[in-house]
């Protein structure tokens, strides 16, 4: 049996809407996955870079073009050989890349620090990096009691500490099982309680990371969608907003027939816009098809702009998605006055030849994302849980979910507590570690144990 | 044959479960070993309770056994009701378990001690220790009489005999156990020597006369049958099996005891030792937990034709009179007699963080301790570090420059000897299967796999084992591969009346064994040479079955568990030096002083930041020393 030294990849940069997303990969293997996503044998030249398209292994489908730049160890960062991805920025490029590196055999996402830590080890890093070494120190040697504890102010530390807590109170009663149950009369009680804690507990990870993806939605952007009969310059405005092309825009209705996402700084804050096709009823299938997303994307969205054209009688459709946060324009008001219908909404008017209309329109939004960023921050409700916005505490908390689940099915005691001890860890990577004897303290405090 | 030699290679100081598997273990390393201890005829005695192995403590029963040990195959000699624990549970929490025959265990012990090559024991009583001028290495022993004897290497196993002091109520009587005399002086001599002495304490139940006990009144328990055998050598028990009784104590008695609260030595506060939270005495349980009804009462039988009974659960400090008062409370019990009232024992132990892993002392060289002494309770725990102690002592006599330690990933008694040395005991330490991380990987049946390589690598293991572990490895290699040669789609499992999901992935069947609902015998219907195996490969493969998942995983941890470990901390470090360190923690570190940082970490309340000074300071340091050379 001898133990693998796994090649770890990590995103190094945030992901989200950025020119350039980069990749590092470092291991042994490190080569070995760049072969296999250029889908040919490559003879890597150090510090060489060169464009190349990646290829999906799972799907055979490109994951993007970019510029690779490899490292042959012990000339490299971590001091093993790094592959470094210099990829196109945003959430697909990057879903995609590390869903392809999933595959990857001996591969695994890196631990936080595990970089630094490599580097470390391998002598490449100046010991005067206090911080970075100390968190290396603790991200991956059993302690794992530093916590990063500036990700972990706040009601989110507070849950996962409280699920570990809990995690523990559990693992302490199947411990007890285990070392004394066989001698000393524990009560049964505190057995049944431990299945439906792990559910429960298991139930909550659920509903956190089922959140719709609120929080990463706070991190990638807040979701704006623009909706509006056809024609009535919705592309226009993105463009505007965008100042670049990026949707289609011709006279002849219902040219765009699917989303367009423009990503946005409102005052930074990070939004999606959405240009989407202009809802009408058609018998155009594509069209149709692209009418539906729309509604989709809109009724998804946290801010609807819903666009009235002043020189033509609203359209029932639009009209019928309004909601009180939506805000409502009367585009061409250069042209012709707001529909009486529309100018009794507080319709804002729009005019692209008008700037200081876009201006107008912009700060609305700005201090709209404002209060909508600050109402998610500070929801106290008591059954609210706070809000994933970090792509680590999601990849951790479902890791240790995947372990409850395992536990809930386990075939025997002790396999059941090995993944409740797991989570346990796996939580314990945000919040900090449970040692062997706090738990054996834990078991004392609560049993009456002694033959 | 008269010995009148008086140099030996190493000397054994206690003829307890420690002593004798120390002196043990160093003879088949082929160390002239030397057995002193006051008597003779006490070799082997089980002081406390007539049991052996258990959950934790049997699978260090097993892996004493995977190194030649002797425990393992004494209690297959003397056991008399056989149980394997937690059945149920897992079979990574198995353990083993064995009530003992006092007597048949004393000899069987005696017997091994007896016939082993390279090993004399003598009753004699040792006194004091001879260093050399220095005073930093040990080079022989005194004994009481003024007998002097020399070896390189001493190990000093004298349990709970340090300044020992029995309490029961009023009564403070000097003993290392009942009607056997303590070692003062050899206390003194340890704390002349400047080990860092703690105080701790166990205590013990009265023992009754098993003729005046009502059994038809009580629970019985029944023996395994067949029984499981400790020993990988013995395939069955011929001893014959007996029941153990079970009873309760109850309100009435949890009365008498809380009335009578002052006149315990414990509550009194004659006691000043910690005595461990797990084996609570039953005056701690009335109070600490006085909301339950009752508390359970084993009755243990000492012997087959012993009738003394051992009832586990109600040790106790209480005067006799008030120990009889509460047994005739207790079902079965009414007219119980008592044979040797209850007590506590308070004894001296040596913080075992002024010991290396090899369980030599830091302060001099080739004096090892082991046992209770170390602050252990148990004679499994005593055991497993007489053995390592013994096989250390045996290599560092021979002036082999090599040690033999365990680590957490490799065995329970790595886990045992890495908590003492790092974190000491603050009470008397005792081995649970949750102090284990690697759990799943460390299993009572598999310590044969586990362990004895290393011993045959040393040169511990005898030849009757080696042959026995070498058929085993055949046979299991053999049917590893048989178990992997073929694979089977899911259609083609469907003709067998086996159904998997259909993801057109083919499965062999250490695949198949994995799934609950799929049997063995229905795969032996596919593989017909599944039934050839012997079953105790066939355990073995369907154990290896159910865990693959996680043992690749615990793996995966091992692998980064060592990396730490195999940062080295030098000997010579002044954590003064360091810098940035408080004093507290400086406290802690020159207490424990860490072989490796991964040791370090685990030392409780060392921080973060501690670690990052010292692993800074350790590579600067090492840096300057190359220079200084390549200069």
């Amino acid at each position: 049996m001898t133990a693998k030294n796994e090649t770890i990849y990590a995103p190094a940069t945030l992901i989200g809407p950025a020119g350039l997303s980069v990749f590092r990969v470092s291991g042994p293997k490190a080569f070995e996955s760049l072969s296999l996503l250029l889908g040919r044998e490559l003879e890597v030249k150090p510090r060489t870079s060169f464009v190349a398209k990646l290829i999906h292994p799972d799907t055979r489908l490109v994951i993007d073009e970019g510029l690779i730049l490899p490292f042959k160890g012990p000339h490299s960062f971590t001091g093993e050989d790094v592959v470094e991805y210099h990829l196109h920025g945003g959430h697909a490029v990057a879903q995609s890349f590390l869903s392809a590196m999933a595959h990857m055999f001996d591969h695994r996402l890196a631990e936080p620090g595990e970089f630094t830590k490599r580097a470390f080890e391998h002598g490449r890093l100046d010991l005067t990096q206090a911080e970075a070494v100390a968190d290396l120190i603790h991200a991956e040697t059993e302690a794992q009691r530093l916590l990063a504890l500036d990700q972990l102010e706040g009601r989110l530390g507070a849950l996962y500490q409280n699920w570990a807590e809990r995690l523990k109170k559990a693992l302490a009663y199947l411990e007890a099982d285990i070392d004394f149950g066989d001698d000393e009369e524990l009560s049964d009680d505190l057995m049944a309680t431990v299945t439906p804690l792990i559910k429960e507990i298991a139930g909550s990870m659920e509903t956190h990371l089922n959140d719709d993806s609120r929080g990463e939605r706070l991190r990638d952007g807040l979701k704006v969608a623009i909706i509006g009969a056809p024609n009535a310059g919705k592309s226009s405005l993105v463009n505007a907003l965008a100042k670049r092309d990026v949707a289609i825009v011709t006279d002849i209705e219902g040219t765009t027939r699917d989303v367009v996402e423009v990503h946005l700084n409102l005052g930074g804050y990070p939004a999606i816009i959405a240009d989407t096709a202009g809802l009408r009823e058609t018998d155009d299938i594509v069209e149709g098809e692209g009418i539906k997303r729309a509604r989709a994307w809109a009724e998804d969205a946290d801010l609807k702009i819903a666009l009235f054209d002043s020189r033509n009688k609203p359209d029932e459709t639009t009209l019928a998605m309004i909601d009180a946060g939506t805000i409502i324009l009367s585009s061409h008001s250069d042209e012709a006055t707001p529909h009486a219908m529309i100018a009794e909404k507080e319709a804002m008017p729009l005019s692209l030849k008008k700037a200081e209309t876009v201006q107008a329109l912009v700060d609305l939004l700005k201090r709209t994302a404002q209060n909508i960023f600050m109402k998610n921050v500070s929801r106290e409700t008591k059954d609210d849980m706070p809000l994933i916005t970090r792509a680590r505490h999601r990849a951790f908390v479902t890791t240790a979910l995947e372990h409850l689940k395992r536990a809930e099915n386990a075939p025997s005691q002790d396999m059941m507590a090995e993944d409740v001890r797991l989570a346990m860890r796996t939580l314990g990577k945000i919040t900090g570690h449970v040692d062997v004897e706090d738990l054996l303290d834990l078991i004392f405090d609560d049993f009456c144990i002694g033959k | 044959m008269f010995e009148t030699r008086d140099k030996f290679d190493v000397i054994v100081i206690g003829g307890g479960h420690a002593g004798c598997e120390a002196a043990a273990a160093a003879a088949r390393m082929g160390a002239d070993t030397l057995l002193l201890t006051h008597k003779l005829e006490t070799i082997g005695v089980m002081s406390c309770n007539p049991a052996i192995g258990g959950l934790g403590k049997g699978h260090l029963v097993r892996e004493i056994d995977a190194l030649d040990g002797i425990m393992a195959r004494a209690i297959d000699q003397a056991g008399i009701q056989f149980r394997m624990l937690n059945k149920s549970k897992g079979p990574a929490v198995r353990g083993p378990r064995a009530q003992a025959d006092r007597k048949l265990y004393r000899e069987a012990i005696q017997r091994f001690i007896a016939e082993q090559d390279n090993l004399i024991a003598k009753g004699e009583p040792v006194g004091d220790v001879i260093l050399n001028e220095a005073g930093d290495k040990i080079e022989g022993v005194i004994t009481e009489a003024g007998d002097r004897y020399y070896a390189p290497c001493v190990i000093l196993t004298t349990g709970t005999f340090l300044r020992g002091m029995i309490h029961r109520g009023e009564e403070r009587i000097p003993a290392g156990r009942v009607g056997e005399e303590p070692s003062v002086k050899l206390g003194e001599t340890i704390e002349r020597l400047g080990f860092p002495l703690g105080r701790l304490k166990t205590g013990t139940p009265p023992r009754l006369d098993g003729k005046t006990i009502n059994w038809d009144a009580l629970e019985a328990q029944e023996a395994d049958n067949p029984p499981i055998p400790f020993s990988f050598l013995n395939e069955r028990i011929d001893v014959p099996q007996i029941q153990c009784h079970i009873t309760y104590t109850n309100e009435k008695t949890h009365q008498i005891i809380e009335d009578n609260l002052k006149k315990s030595s414990m509550y009194a506060g004659h006691i000043k030792g910690v005595g461990p939270r797990y084996c609570p005495s039953i005056e701690d349980k009335v109070v600490r937990f006085s909301d339950k009804p009752r508390h359970q009462i084993f009755l243990e039988p000492e012997g087959l034709d012993d009738d003394t009974v051992y009832p586990n659960g109600i040790s106790n400090s209480l005067p006799v009179e008030v120990q009889e008062a509460f047994l005739k409370t207790i079902a079965g019990l009414e007219n119980a007699k008592i044979l040797v009232p209850g007590y506590a024992i308070e004894y001296d132990y040596v913080d075992p963080r002024a010991l290396y892993k090899t369980l030599e002392t830091k302060k001099v060289a080739g004096f090892y301790l082991a046992g209770q002494i170390n602050g252990t309770t148990g004679y499994e725990e005593a055991a497993a570090q007489g053995l390592m102690a013994g096989l250390n002592a045996a290599i560092k006599a021979s002036g082999r420059d090599q040690d033999f330690i365990l680590d957490r990933s490799q065995a329970y008694i790595g886990v045992m000897i890495d908590d003492l040395t790092t974190r000491g005991a603050s009470e008397p330490y005792r081995m649970f299967t949750s102090r284990a991380e690697y759990r799943l990987m460390l299993r009572a049946d598999n310590a044969d796999q586990r362990l004895t390589p290393f011993g045959l690598d040393i040169g511990c293991i005898g030849s009757q084992r080696a042959k026995a572990f070498e058929e085993k490895q055949a046979l299991l290699f053999k049917a590893r591969e048989q178990a992997t040669a073929e694979a089977l789609s899911p259609n083609e499992l469907e003709n067998y009346n086996i159904y998997v999901n259909q993801d057109g992935v083919r499965r062999n069947s250490m695949d198949l064994l994995r799934y609950p609902n799929i049997t063995f015998d229905q795969l032996a219907g596919i593989w017909p040479f599944m039934r050839e195996w012997r079953a105790d490969i066939r355990d073995q493969i369907e154990i290896d079955a159910l865990y693959a998942g996680y043992l690749e995983r615990q793996q995966a941890d091992i692998h980064a568990f060592k990396k730490d470990e195999n940062l080295v901390l030098p000997a010579d470090i002044d954590y003064r030096a360091v810098g940035s360190l408080s004093n507290e923690i400086v406290e802690k570190l020159e207490r424990a002083k860490p072989e490796t940082i991964g040791a370090a970490s685990r030392i409780q309340g060392i921080t973060p930041p501690a670690l990052l000074s010292l692993l800074r300071f350790v590579k600067a340091n090492k840096h300057d020393n190359a220079k200084k050379k390549a200069s």
